[in-house]
């Protein structure tokens, strides 16, 4: 009966290896359609490495979980430790986690650095339950906007007052983007913390209300994609769903005029 | 068994026979000569206690400091009462420190009136408190009216409370020094004390930093 | 002061037999206290289990109909008309309340204030805690805390719904969400007090621990369970003041009108909120503060869930392995490493939050480093089995689990310590495999590990050893099979808190994989229906147990089962080596006890050589 369980426990975990190396090695991230490949890279090197220490110390687990079993007559080994596996182990698995930290940090120094010169300006509002997506329009500047405007007509309070209004492109839900400019893109929030998430293009930054925060990438592919919300925000929280799509940069104008006109 | 630790007030280091005085913890086992940290265990959660309120007072100082520094800051200008209350408390601590001494000092007699000075001095804050709750509402400072005025309410409001706390403490110190429970010659105020100067200390410290930092 | 230990001791008190009402309902007696704690725990964990199971029918099939549910749980379920379509509103009430009770008062109480409080007096030769009355007086403190939290399911707009997180404005402004009306303020009620039950706790645990130690009994003598309490209470104490201080700050936001969290210009359903002044009625808050405050006091909780768990497991594999702990004294660091580290990390929660991108790198720094002793304990783990010898009983399988969640769960962490990986993994359910099997499976499967292991010393009896093993079996496989492939759609970009994920296209395809999960759930959560009838069973027919049924080398071995008036009948006895003496070829038994003094030839051998590093 003792034999059963260690037997069993060994065979659930190699059953365990087995199938998460197998499940792990599909493809599930959401096609990459940004300039964000970093981020896939690094996804990549994480489940490497941690794969072969997870495979590796499962392994032993099952092994010994089954090979050092009471057989009621021997004792087991005395000794109980060893300064220089100890320290070996330690300083490998500091040496791992000091490499993960280098890359991590000269990745996020990356993607949170200042935008291109030529970046192109988008501002996105969440509201309970919708995306308002706005385009500075000819003039390239965003027109001033003012909370205690805000209504039903004018769910993000702009101010028609100021000149750079007037050519300001308002969608609903929907975002249009030309391929291969970057974008930089002001996250804003009218009442709750919402997150702007964009699944394929590795792009997620909570919208909160009362701050304004820039982040951005660049579309590398055409295509119609998904806007997620990633935060909590009340109960119509799962229906927060916008899209996004990306056209030739030759046919973005007409692409965001007849998204407006809809 | 059980209540004998709160009961029976113990100096530190008074007795290494056992640590818990007659409590359930102390017979037996330790204190028969081992060199390890050795305090009276009320006293030392006592401490203990002090160090969780000291990191909730941090909580709110950091978020004090955050708000602060916001360009929308307007402070608010304190009424005088305020620092009259918080000279009273002070006097409340010198006064608890007075009979304190007495104590130790087999001054028995002695301790009564101060120990009552102690008390009326804090009710007396507590109420002075309350009046400068009113004085700012009569002037239109509402808590939700500036941050600088939401802390104010908060910090003394949080502050108020566990000085309410400290005067029922009072309470049962007053009771048990009529009944004449305190030994002379030892130090039986002492932990009531530790905690009625830390309010004072507390408070101080809050004025600073909602006035004078 | 002279007194009399061993007259004091056993009947010789002079107590009459305690009514029925001091003895078992107010007692001060830390055993019954404990046990109060943990079968009051097993309670929330019931309530709180039934809203998982709920939540994992609503992700498996959203828009299906379930007239019986509706039935049961009428405001929940559009009932209106024969529809049993759950309501998006009280899925958010199910998530949050899921978590709340889970977090706070099953994991917390159950491992912290329900073993800590029947071991530490046994594991530190004491006769109780330092303060008993305090101890009861934690304990119908939490029960109110229990109440209040219960009764916010029954309040007009129902419980809180905002994330057990709480995050504002969503849970101070009453408007942007049913659940934060009353319900919201009745879960910060139920917050405080349990954050007050759990300083008094935290008091009485570092002040026993640091004070009242049996003679002999140094700090490295101490087993693995003890340093786990006591580093547990210390970051209770440190790091819950920070969470109390939000709470209270989220109150006056909620019912006095003040701005701590909630910034200028908030605009509820195109409705400006406004004073009577016409301005706006809150202005220059931060929502961020509120974040740094909860993930300050949230981080160390996670070690707080945790801790004892991997304290159990070392005690239990050495038992059950019949050898000595693997590197002691670093399993002791690694568990002060793991506790301090905890302080500087809270931020890994809020890389995407909106917070400066340096502070950002600040925290990312800590969390990778924090595998670095993780993987220590791990690695000590391993080396421990390694020329053992191990009888199977149950305590191991579930030691073994802790170890095996250990590692899958600790890995998904190095994912998510790097800022930007988290960019697409944060808030999907990539973050809910790591935690649950990490931290919730780590713990759950600590207690039942725990449970019986120690269960002699709760009530003189044994468990059920075939039934454990069956019930270990059951949930360890189906623990596995609903988080494990979590880990699968969260990459895939599955959202957290989600009522209808399928109304995402790219999300559609994760289906079968949700009700593959929900059937692993429903079979999880039935399963546990084995550990019930083995506890309650075994609590009042098992078999009796002996004072050391395991030949292990505790000091609680070392009395009755359950112990006696007082834990030990007569003087408490010393201390005098470590408590992983296993294996030792010189000794005639495989183990010698904490109490057994040295020997000649031990003597002999510190004389000539200095301490052997055995007897620590």
């Amino acid at each position: 009966m003792g034999k059963l369980q260690g037997l069993l426990f060994a065979l659930a975990t190699v059953v365990l290896v087995a199938l998460a190396t197998y499940y792990f090695t599909h493809p599930w991230l959401p096609p990459l359609k940004s300039d964000r490949g970093a981020i896939d890279h690094a996804i990549w090197l994480s489940l490497v490495v941690t794969g072969a220490v997870f495979i590796l110390t499962n392994l032993l687990l099952a092994y010994f979980s089954w090979r050092y079993q009471d057989d009621g007559q021997t004792r087991a080994a005395y000794w109980h430790h060893n300064p220089s596996l100890e320290w070996a182990w330690t300083l490998v698995t500091a040496a791992i986690m000091c490499t993960f930290l280098f890359k991590a940090l000269s990745l996020w120094a990356g993607i949170t650095s200042d935008p291109p010169a030529d970046a192109m300006l988008v501002e996105v509002t969440g509201q309970q339950f919708a995306w308002n997506v706005r385009y500075p329009g000819p003039d390239g500047m965003l027109g001033r906007t003012d909370h205690l405007l805000a209504s039903q007509e004018n769910p993000i309070g702009l101010d028609k007052s100021d000149p750079h209004s007037a050519d300001d492109v308002l969608l609903l839900n929907q975002m249009v983007l030309p391929q291969d400019r970057p974008v930089r893109v002001q996250i804003r929030s009218m009442d709750v913390i919402h997150s702007f998430f964009l699944p394929n293009f590795r792009v997620k930054q909570d919208a909160v209300p009362g701050m304004t925060v820039q982040i951005w990438f660049t579309p590398t592919d055409t295509g119609d994609f998904e806007i997620a919300c990633a935060e909590h925000c009340g109960l119509g929280h799962y229906r927060m769903r916008g899209q996004i799509h990306i056209v030739p940069p030759g046919a973005f104008d007409k692409a965001l005029t007849d998204a407006a006109a809809q | 068994m059980s209540t004998e630790v709160l009961r029976k007030p113990r100096g530190p280091g008074l007795d290494r026979g056992g640590p818990g005085g007659d409590g359930p913890g102390g017979e037996g086992g330790h204190g028969r000569g081992e060199p390890e940290l050795f305090y009276d265990p009320a006293r030392f959660g006592l401490w203990l206690f002090l160090g969780t309120l000291t990191m909730m007072f941090i909580g709110f100082t950091s978020a004090y400091m955050v708000r602060r520094l916001s360009p929308d800051w307007a402070p608010l200008k304190p009424p005088g009462l305020l620092w009259a209350n918080t000279a009273v408390l002070l006097l409340s601590s010198g006064a608890l420190e007075a009979a304190r001494r007495r104590l130790r000092g087999w001054n028995v007699a002695g301790v009564g009136p101060w120990l009552l000075t102690t008390g009326v001095l804090g009710v007396l804050f507590l109420a002075g408190q309350l009046m400068a709750w009113k004085v700012l509402v009569a002037r239109g400072y509402f808590v939700g009216s500036s941050p600088h005025n939401s802390f104010f309410y908060l910090l003394s409001g949080v502050h108020g409370v566990h000085l309410v706390g400290g005067l029922i403490w009072f309470a049962v110190v007053l009771v048990k020094a009529r009944r004449l429970a305190y030994t002379p010659g030892e130090d039986g105020l002492g932990m009531f004390a530790i905690y009625w100067h830390f309010l004072a200390g507390l408070w101080v410290y809050l004025m600073f930093l909602l006035f004078v930092f | 002061m002279a007194h009399a230990p061993e007259a004091h001791a056993g009947a010789a008190h002079g107590h009459a037999e305690e009514a029925f009402i001091w003895k078992y309902v107010f007692s001060k007696n830390h055993r019954i206290i404990g046990i109060q704690y943990y079968v009051t725990a097993m309670v929330m964990a019931l309530v709180a289990g039934l809203l998982a199971m709920l939540i994992r029918l609503q992700l498996a099939w959203p828009q299906k109909d379930w007239a019986f549910l509706a039935k049961i749980f009428p405001m929940g379920y559009d009932a209106g008309g024969g529809f049993g379509v759950m309501r998006p509103e009280f899925y958010a009430m199910l998530f949050t309340m899921h978590g709340t009770i889970m977090v706070f008062f099953v994991l917390s109480t159950a491992p912290v204030s329900g073993f800590g409080n029947l071991l530490i007096p046994l594991q530190t030769g004491a006769r109780d805690m330092a303060f008993p009355f305090l101890n009861g007086l934690s304990f119908w403190t939490f029960l109110v805390g229990c109440v209040v939290i219960l009764t916010s399911f029954f309040v007009g707009a129902g419980a809180a719904a905002g994330g057990w997180t709480a995050y504002p404005p969503l849970s101070a402004l009453k408007g942007a969400v049913p659940g934060s009306e009353t319900g919201q303020t009745l879960w910060i009620v139920g917050m405080v007090f349990f954050i007050a039950s759990f300083t008094m706790g935290g008091l009485n645990f570092v002040t026993t621990i640091i004070n009242l130690r049996t003679k002999g009994l140094t700090p490295l003598r101490m087993p693995m369970t003890l340093w786990a309490m006591f580093l547990v209470a210390v970051l209770g104490l440190l790091a819950f003041p920070a969470l109390i201080a939000a709470c209270i700050m989220l109150i006056f936001d909620r019912h006095f009108g003040t701005s701590f969290f909630l910034p200028t210009g908030l605009v509820l359903n195109n409705v400006p909120i406004l004073g009577p002044d016409g301005k706006f009625l809150h202005q220059g808050g931060s929502p961020l503060l509120w974040q740094h405050l909860f993930w300050f006091l949230g981080h160390p909780e996670v070690y707080i869930l945790m801790l004892p768990a991997l304290g159990f497991t070392s005690d239990i594999l050495a038992t059950f392995a019949r050898k000595p702990l693997f590197g002691y004294k670093s399993m002791v660091g690694a568990m002060w490493a793991i506790g301090g580290l905890s302080f500087i990390v809270w931020g890994h929660h809020m890389f995407v939050s909106g917070m400066n991108p340096y502070l950002a790198m600040a925290f990312a720094v800590g969390t990778i480093l924090i595998a670095v002793p993780s993987a220590v304990k791990t690695f000590n783990w391993l080396a421990t089995m390694r020329d053992a010898r191990m009888r199977y009983k149950t305590p191991l399988l579930w030691a073994l689990g802790v170890v095996s969640l250990f590692i899958s769960g600790g890995l998904s962490g190095v994912w998510l310590a790097q800022s930007a990986p988290d960019i697409q993994l944060h808030d999907t359910m990539f973050v809910a495999a790591h935690f649950h099997l990490i931290m919730a499976g780590a713990a759950l499967f600590g207690v039942f590990g725990a449970t019986t292991y120690w269960f002699p010393k709760m009530f003189g009896r044994m468990m059920n050893d075939t039934l454990g093993k069956a019930h270990f079996w059951f949930t360890f496989v189906a623990y596995y099979c609903v988080f494990f492939p979590m880990h699968y759609i969260g990459i895939a970009g599955h959202m957290r808190r989600i009522y209808d994920p399928y109304q995402y296209e790219f999300l559609k395809p994760l289906q079968p994989i949700n009700e593959f999960i929900t059937i692993a759930a429903l079979v999880l959560g039935a399963s546990q229906i084995l550990f019930f009838v083995n506890f309650f069973w075994s609590a009042f027919a098992g078999k009796k147990a002996e004072a050391n049924p395991w030949e292990a080398n505790g000091l609680e071995w070392t009395t009755a089962s359950p112990p006696p008036h007082g834990n030990w009948p007569g003087e408490i006895p010393a201390v005098h080596r470590w408590p992983y003496e296993y294996a030792n070829p010189a000794f005639p038994k495989d183990y010698v006890m904490q109490t057994e003094p040295l020997t000649e030839s031990e003597l002999k051998l510190i004389a000539a050589e200095g301490p052997t590093g055995h007897e620590h």
